[in-house]
């Protein structure tokens, strides 16, 4: 796989005894020596660093300021982004035309400048889209920068001792720090369902940062494998898995993501991509939701696990669309879409496993409590 | 103590085989948080999947290594499926097989074949 892209943080994962795997094009640490499970429970005990720095991050600069990228982007996201304040931070989607969902990103307001972060997979396609949409933006794709994300109990600790100032923070702020690693941009946000922060660094000095958070005790590298089950029982989506172009923001059970001014009745009610349907599903309920799953046996069902709403006969309903084994649950859990009807809190279904059906619980999200410092 | 170019091991104890994973193995598969294990009295031929092992990252089966009948299998394993990766070679042993041909086991590896196989 010669053309695997690397981060600036390649060597440092190799010296540390990483497995490398490809993943939307990078070439990137599934796990250390510890191992997925060890991995995943330090991280919810102390704090693990994370190398995300195959996110896309992108900067919206207009001549009218952010208040312009805004307005501008709002026609792209169904999320009150003229309503953010400086130096805040949102979660969104960009919808197409038929409410389903392109990518998920977060977007904050730098002052006079718009800052997004989106997935690795969808970084060509989101910024063509930016570009072709926003028409009085300057689309500027941050190629030089590395991003980390410390996330943990310990992870306010441990980065306030290095940068002076990020203890101050509440989720979702962003702040832009000045340290002995150059300028830092920081959101105290993650994806980990834990209180922490992602770390936007120059590619320069993106190795002697994360060195030395490294140098903590309480800090330990966590792969993309332990990431997952970590966002998993915080009942994240992972783009492209739990969430497409095929589900819409309403049947993915991430209304909380659309603010009460883009919804019907609002003082910008509708105005982005999709809108019709998607205010329509809010009004009148989706067809399907995606719901937490509880496996009542040990065995996980993972992701394409087809589910039943009975032991025998029928045909699926619906399917799992992630499914792990959570280490701090001790127990596996999965997500998928189900008919409205079935997607209630205790009810029991079937998922296939094996050619042998087994029942599963709806169970609400997130499986382990958030730990955000609000 | 005989190795399959599946990473079981086989240990002869009386007039029955012991099977388990080696420690490359539970390696390769992480952390197993499930172990799917056959009825004991199954009649198994040998490449039959008889175990099924879930680990943090995926399913993988165990195949029957040689013809016979499972007469025990390693009950701990449902509550304390790590002990695969704790201890592969002891405790975390899946099943005994009574061999319907011990001549079966000729034609696996010893151990230093074994680790030249894996190196």
């Amino acid at each position: 796989m010669a053309d695997l892209l690397t981060t600036p943080l390649n060597a440092l994962h190799r010296e540390l005894g990483a497995k490398m795997v490809p993943f939307a094009g990078y070439d990137m640490p599934v796990q250390y020596p510890a191992g997925v499970m060890k991995e995943h429970l330090h991280c919810r005990a102390k704090a693990g660093l994370f190398d995300v720095s195959h996110m896309g991050q992108v900067i919206l600069r207009a001549p009218g300021g952010y208040a312009q990228a805004a307005s501008e982007m709002e026609a792209l996201v169904p999320v009150d982004l003229l309503g953010l304040g400086e130096m805040r931070q949102r979660y969104g989607f960009f919808t197409n035309d038929q409410g389903g969902i392109l990518d998920d990103l977060m977007l904050a307001n730098r002052g006079d400048h718009m800052f997004v972060v989106i997935n690795a997979a969808c970084k060509a396609g989101d910024i063509a889209h930016m570009r072709a949409h926003l028409p009085g933006c300057e689309v500027e794709e941050i190629t030089d920068r590395a991003l980390l994300a410390l996330q943990g109990p310990a992870a306010e600790a441990v980065l306030d001792a290095l940068v002076p100032g990020a203890a101050e923070m509440r989720f979702m702020d962003v702040a832009i720090l000045p340290s002995e690693f150059g300028e830092l941009w920081i959101s105290r946000s993650g994806y980990t369902g834990e209180d922490g922060y992602e770390i936007s660094v120059s590619d320069a000095q993106a190795e002697a940062l994360a060195r030395a958070l490294l140098a903590h005790d309480d800090v330990e590298p966590i792969g993309l494998g332990a990431r997952d089950s970590l966002r998993l029982e915080a009942g994240l989506c992972l783009y492209g898995h739990d969430i497409d172009e095929t589900t819409t923001p309403v049947e993915a059970s991430l209304i909380w993501g659309i603010q009460k001014v883009r919804r019907a009745g609002g003082a910008r009610e509708g105005g982005f991509p999709g809108a019709e349907r998607i205010l329509d599903e809010m009004a009148n309920g989706a067809a399907r939701a995606r719901v937490g799953l509880r496996p009542e046996g040990r065995a996980p069902m993972r992701e394409g696990t087809q589910l039943f709403e009975n032991a025998e006969g029928g045909a699926a309903v619906g399917q799992v669309t992630s499914g792990a084994y959570g280490p701090t649950i001790e127990a596996p859990m999965s997500m998928g879409y189900l008919p409205r009807p079935l997607a209630t809190e205790g009810t029991v279904i079937y998922g296939e496993v094996r050619g042998k059906r087994m029942p599963v619980k709806v169970a609400k999200l997130p499986f382990t409590p958030a730990n955000f410092k609000r | 103590m005989k190795f399959t170019e599946e990473h079981e091991w086989l240990r002869v104890d009386e007039d029955l085989v012991v099977v388990g994973i080696t420690e490359h193995a539970s390696e390769q598969l992480g952390d197993v948080v499930f172990v799917e294990m056959p009825e004991i009295g199954t009649l198994v031929s040998k490449d039959d999947e008889v175990v099924v092992i879930e680990s943090v990252k995926a399913a993988s089966d165990i195949l029957a290594p040689i013809d016979g009948e499972i007469v025990e299998v390693n009950e701990a394993l449902a509550d304390t499926p790590g002990k695969v990766n704790d201890d592969p070679l002891g405790d975390g042993w899946f099943f005994k097989i009574k061999p319907s041909d011990l001549g079966q086991m000729d034609e696996y590896m010893d151990e230093t074949a074994y680790q030249d196989y894996i190196a």
